[in-house]
Formats: structure tokens, C-alpha cells, sequence
């Protein structure tokens, strides 16, 4: 069993334009209406780099500096976790195009952007923070890996860690193998200590995951990877204490209690 | 010597261009031979020395694991039957519970080559994939960790780390975090990396592969030479009779460029610093030190800073990667599988191909293998994004005490 506190909250979703409006939405449904994720330009960039980075450094970067905010934390000192089920796709699908040309010229910034670990690369650069970063993945689990590699490193270290979710979709043909509804991405600030909004992780069996109450964000939440925090989201966005079960691999999902808001 | 966050190493093996597990690696690090050839890989033609893994070509996967035929893999799979590995892990799952053997694995660019070669074959008329193209089970970044899992019928939480050529050292400090916080009493770590187009011409666009054998710490050194490999070590809480001891690891970031390290080697030092803090060692306290040591001007006099830094211009430093070229998410695990056979068999690994050292460097190579009993060693591991990674290992017989 591991408890932290949720000390921020960052998301950029289907129809969430951003926590402050999106947590409104989340605890009374009714008002969401479906609409294509627009993703603000990250402040935290300088104009060139916002210029190349993908959308899915954007998002998470949008994500993060809206947890930082709410919390008023220091990104210097601060640990982060990047999970990610797909990385930059437009990225990939342009370099594999390239590669499938005979002259295979491929672009030096494309293949640098290809690194699973851009968005954690470019946080870092921008903040000038020198602390650990990882970058993971688990196909549809990986919200539920991340949070929980996040977790263990906050019960570990005894500090803050910043956890950072984005899945972006696939432009066609590869659209067609994996397909991702939309770009979302949500970031929570994770603390040590007992005090705030609790979260308590343990790993279960094949326990089914909590669906969204709500028709339209279940079918968010089913098409996005990244969208599988949604259940914990609204359990945040609520006041109430509640139990929620995120979906994991065979053998092995994320049992969480949020405690009652204090 | 061995502090209360110390895990267990109870097995190890590792696959590259040396061969297929440990023997064979450890005759060629005692030689002095390198595994590189200068050689095309599958349709690249390009003026450059490789590390490839010979016999990936033909593993064939039985019908329920089908899906996941690509190179990747194919590395994973010789990983996983070499040395007996597949046993020692499957004796781990029957000791504690598959639910209690978790799977953490590096990669950089997983089965992308898969993909890379449907982009090939597109329908013509809808530029549709074929149908074959399995992404979920080749190109995604989580496969070979799926892979790992349904092949040995693992059943507790398992990632992907990919922060580029740091991978699959992290995971070493993933597991180890995971063990203590009482998640998991196992864990399967370490990297695959298989060569692919991407990278091939990747780094070559970027100036980073060298014409010429890689040579680092050398005067003329002009960059890496690329490999593959697949590299496993089985971490477990406690182990009667383990192969060593995983003492402590360091993690940081540059926060300075995405291709390019800090020049000072800041970071670097930082996750040294960290791995010995976490181990409650003394840079003294170390005997041997696996460099990055990539080939590249401008990575080996970071780190070559960023050593004398934290460590002074004695310890006994080495690259191997003259041997198995940069594996890239493989580089991690398999450099740690190499410092785990100097502490088993007592020597230090020469860096190959050091024809004319450097002034500007001050590190001290060890340019022939030298025997040598060593009680602990260190690796780094550095990528893109600007990630930093160090792994140090206790010998077992030679680092006191039992859990």
C-alpha cells in the first residue's frame, strides 16, 4: 500500500479545455459536450522550440505547468514521470516515410524529437531542472504504470514527483493499427504526507476497471490511453471520499482511494 | 558495505555481437575481441562498423506468441533462453507468485523495423499498412515488455522505460524501488534494442556515427558505432547464493539540450553522486567504473569531466562499447551485465581502440584487460533528452553480510 497527496492537477482533453473549467464539467457531467482537444501553445517554450515540438510535448507541458501552478511548486528540484502509450506520433509516421524513400534523408531535429523521452527532455531544458526524470510506457496501462512508478518514487525519495500523462493519435496509416480518438493529457502533482486530497495505491488482480459514469466520457476514457485517468480525475474534481479501479495489464490493475477533500 | 536498500542480483545473461550469454561475452572482454564488423544490416548500405546479433533471424515464435515476430524480440527471445535465464525467472515465479515477479525493461526504438518495412509495402490505392503489420506487438514501445510477460506467464506490473540510451539502466532503479515499497519480491530488468533504420540514419543525419571503428577517449575519435543486443538480470529482495549485489542507483537530467550533453557533464555527475549516496559508498570505494563512453567528441569529454569530478583521475575506467557497439536501450543493461562479469571473475575490460589518448582527458582507460578482484563497480548510462543513469554492483563474495 502506497498514500500520497494530490497537490495539482493539469488536464487537456476532448472538451476540457483545462483543470480550473475541466474539474466543473467532471463533477457534473451534464454541461460536457464533446468538441476536439485544443491544445494551448506552452508558455514554458521558447518560440522556436514551440514551433518544433509535437503536440504531445505541447500537451504535457500544458499539463504540467497547470499542476505547478496550482500548487505553487518549484519545477527545479522537481522529479517527473512522463508516461506515454504512443510518444509523438506525427513524428514517427514522417520519419518512417522518409525512410521509405530511396534517398532516406532524414531530418537531424526529427530523429532527436523521435525519443520517447522529448517531452521530459524539453520540461527539463525549459525549467533548467537537473532532478530525475523517467519516461515510460505500457501500452493501455501506461497511466496506470506511470502512477504508480510516480507513487513509489514519492513514498521512496519522501518528495514531490510530478507525473505527466499525454497520448496524442496516430495521423493514417497507422491510425488504422492503433487508433487514439484524440490528444489528452493530465498531470498530477504527488506529495508526500497525509494531509489534502489522499490517494492510496495497491495492485489488484484482474479487478475490471471503474468506467466513467457519464456515456460520452466513457468513450473517452476507452479510447485514449491516457484518457484511463478519467475516473480518478472526476473522483478529484468531486469532494467526496471514493474508491477507483484503473486498468492495468493481465494480471494486475491499480485499486486507488481518493480520500475525502479536506 | 551493503546497505538495507541493497537488492539481490540472483541471475544475469546477456546477447550481442560477442554472442549468446555469458561465456562468450567474457571470453571476448578477456581477449580483447571485438564483436563489430564493418557491415550492412538488412537494406542499409552505409560506410560504418556494427555490433550485429548473429542468429536473430531465426527464432521462430510458437502460435500464441506469433504476433510478436519481429527482430526485437527475436533479441529478447535469445536473451531469455540464454544461460538458462527463462529458468531462473520461472523458479522466481513458483517461489513468490508469478502476481509478485514484476517486468521492467529498456528499450529506445522497440520493434519499429517492423513498421519501417510495412511503410514499404503500403496499398497503393488507400496507402492502407498490410495487414501482417502487428503494431500492438512489434513497433509499440510496451512489446517486448508484453513480450517478456506472456512468454514466461509473468503476472505483476510491468513498463517500459525509454529515455533513449539511459533505458535500460533505470529499470535497475525502477525494480529496486518496487521491491522496497513491497510491490513486487522480483523483477526482470534490463534492455533490447534492435538495429533499425531509424537509428542507422538517424544518427547518421545528426554527424554522431563514425566511418572509422568507434574509439573512445581517443585524439581522433569521430563518433559511435551502433549494435544490438539484448541484455536481462534477475533482481530479487534477498537470494541465498546471488551472482551480486545491486547497491545503489543514481538518477538525473542534463536540462541543457535534447542531443547534445551539458559540456561540464553537471548531470552526469549528479547520477553519480546519487548512485553512491544511495549505496552509502565513498568514490573511493569503487574499483572499476563502465563508462558511457560512446566515441562521440563531445559525450566522452562530458563524462570525462563529469568522472574526474566525482571520482579523481585514478579509478580504473573503461568503455566496452569497442566491443558491442552502442546498443543504445540495450547499452544500460548491457554494460551492466558486463561489470557484473568483471565482479564475478575478477578483472577490468579493456577500451578498445585507444590508439592515441586524448590530453584533454583525464580520466585513466584501462586499454588491456587486466585481471583483478573487485569488490564493487560502477556503470553509467547517458541519453538523449539529457538522462542520466548510474548503476553500482557489490561483489558477492566480497561485500559483507546477508539480509
Amino acid at each position: 500500500m502506497t498514500r500520497v497527496v494530490v497537490a495539482g492537477i493539469g488536464l487537456v482533453g476532448p472538451g476540457l479545455a483545462d483543470w480550473a473549467t475541466g474539474a466543473a464539467l467532471l463533477r457534473d457531467p451534464g454541461g460536457w459536450v464533446t468538441a476536439a482537444t485544443v491544445v494551448p501553445a506552452p508558455n514554458r517554450l521558447p518560440p522556436t522550440e514551440r514551433r518544433r515540438a509535437g503536440t504531445v510535448v505541447k500537451a504535457s507541458l500544458v499539463a504540467a505547468d497547470q499542476a505547478l501552478a496550482m500548487a505553487g511548486a518549484d519545477p527545479a528540484t522537481l522529479p517527473t514521470v512522463f508516461t506515454s502509450s504512443t510518444g509523438d506520433p506525427l513524428n514517427c509516421h514522417l520519419l518512417c516515410e522518409a525512410l521509405a524513400t530511396p534517398e532516406r534523408l532524414v531530418s537531424p531535429t526529427r530523429f532527436t524529437n523521435s525519443v520517447h523521452n522529448a517531452p521530459a527532455g524539453y520540461w527539463h531544458i525549459a525549467t533548467a531542472s537537473r532532478a530525475p526524470s523517467t519516461s515510460l510506457a505500457a501500452f493501455d496501462a501506461s497511466f496506470a504504470a506511470g502512477l504508480l512508478e510516480a507513487a513509489v518514487q514519492v513514498q521512496a525519495s519522501g518528495a514531490p514527483v510530478l507525473l505527466v500523462a499525454c497520448d496524442v493519435p496516430y495521423p493514417e496509416p497507422l491510425h488504422a493499427k492503433r487508433p487514439v480518438a484524440d490528444t489528452f493529457a493530465l498531470a498530477l502533482l504527488l506529495a508526500p504526507g497525509n494531509r489534502g486530497r489522499t490517494l492510496t495505491l495497491q495492485l489488484t488482480g484482474d479487478a475490471t476497471a471503474t468506467p466513467c459514469p457519464h456515456a460520452g466520457l466513457e468513450g473517452v476514457r476507452r479510447t485514449i490511453p491516457a484518457a484511463r485517468a478519467l475516473p480518478l480525475l472526476m473522483a478529484l474534481a468531486g469532494n467526496a471520499a471514493a474508491d477507483v479501479v484503473i486498468e492495468g495489464d493481465t494480471g494486475w490493475a491499480l485499486s486507488l482511494t481518493v480520500g475525502a477533500s479536506t | 558495505m551493503r546497505g538495507p536498500g541493497a537488492v539481490a542480483v540472483s541471475d544475469f545473461t546477456l546477447v550481442s555481437a560477442l554472442g549468446h550469454g555469458r561465456a562468450p561475452t567474457l571470453a571476448a572482454l578477456r581477449e580483447g575481441r571485438s564483436g563489430l564488423v564493418r557491415r550492412g544490416f538488412e537494406t542499409a548500405r552505409l560506410d560504418t562498423w556494427l555490433g550485429v546479433v548473429d542468429g536473430a533471424e531465426a527464432v521462430r515464435f510458437p502460435d500464441p506468441l506469433a504476433g510478436f515476430d519481429c527482430r526485437n524480440n527475436q533479441l529478447a527471445e535469445l536473451g531469455l533462453c540464454a544461460d538458462g535465464f527463462e529458468h531462473s525467472v520461472q523458479r522466481a515465479a513458483q517461489r513468490f507468485g508469478a502476481a509478485r515477479v514484476g517486468v521492467f525493461l529498456g528499450t529506445s526504438t522497440s520493434g519499429i523495423l517492423a513498421t519501417e518495412i510495412a511503410y514499404r509495402h503500403r496499398d497503393p490505392a488507400t496507402g492502407a499498412l498490410p495487414a501482417s503489420l502487428d503494431y500492438a506487438r512489434t513497433h509499440n514501445t510496451y512489446s517486448v515488455a508484453r513480450y517478456v510477460r506472456e512468454r514466461l506467464g509473468l503476472l505483476g506490473p510491468a513498463h517500459v522505460v525509454s529515455t533513449a540510451c539511459s533505458s535500460s539502466a533505470k529499470v535497475f532503479a525502477t525494480a529496486a524501488r518496487m521491491i522496497a515499497a513491497g510491490l513486487v519480491d522480483a523483477a526482470v530488468v534490463g534492455g533490447v534494442d534492435s538495429l533499425c533504420m531509424t537509428t542507422l540514419y538517424g544518427f547518421r543525419a545528426l554527424e554522431l556515427v563514425s566511418t572509422d571503428i568507434c574509439r573512445p577517449w581517443d585524439a581522433g575519435r569521430a563518433g559511435l558505432s551502433l549494435g544490438e543486443a539484448a541484455a536481462f538480470a534477475l533482481l530479487e529482495r534477498d537470494a541465498a547464493r546471488p551472482a551480486a549485489w545491486l547497491l545503489g542507483a543514481g538518477e538525473s537530467s542534463d536540462g541543457h539540450h535534447m542531443s547534445s550533453p551539458h559540456p561540464d557533464g553537471a548531470g552526469a555527475a549528479d547520477a553519480m553522486r546519487g548512485a553512491l549516496a544511495a549505496a552509502g559508498l565513498a568514490p573511493g570505494d569503487v574499483d572499476y567504473l563502465n563508462l558511457h563512453g560512446t566515441g562521440t567528441p563531445g559525450n566522452d569529454a562530458a563524462e570525462d569531466r563529469a568522472v574526474c569530478t566525482v571520482f579523481g583521475k585514478t579509478l580504473a575506467c573503461s568503455s566496452t562499447k569497442g566491443f558491442t557497439g552502442h546498443t543504445l536501450g540495450a547499452a544500460g543493461g548491457v554494460e551492466a551485465a558486463i561489470v557484473l562479469l568483471a565482479l564475478q571473475h575478477g578483472f577490468v575490460p579493456a577500451s578498445l581502440n585507444l590508439r592515441d589518448p586524448d590530453p584533454a582527458l583525464h580520466a585513466h582507460i584501462v586499454r588491456e584487460t587486466a585481471l583483478r578482484l573487485l569488490r564493487v563497480a560502477a556503470s553509467n548510462s547517458f541519453g538523449f533528452g539529457g538522462s542520466n543513469a548510474c548503476l553500482v554492483f557489490g561483489a558477492a563474495d566480497r561485500v559483507e553480510g546477508r539480509a
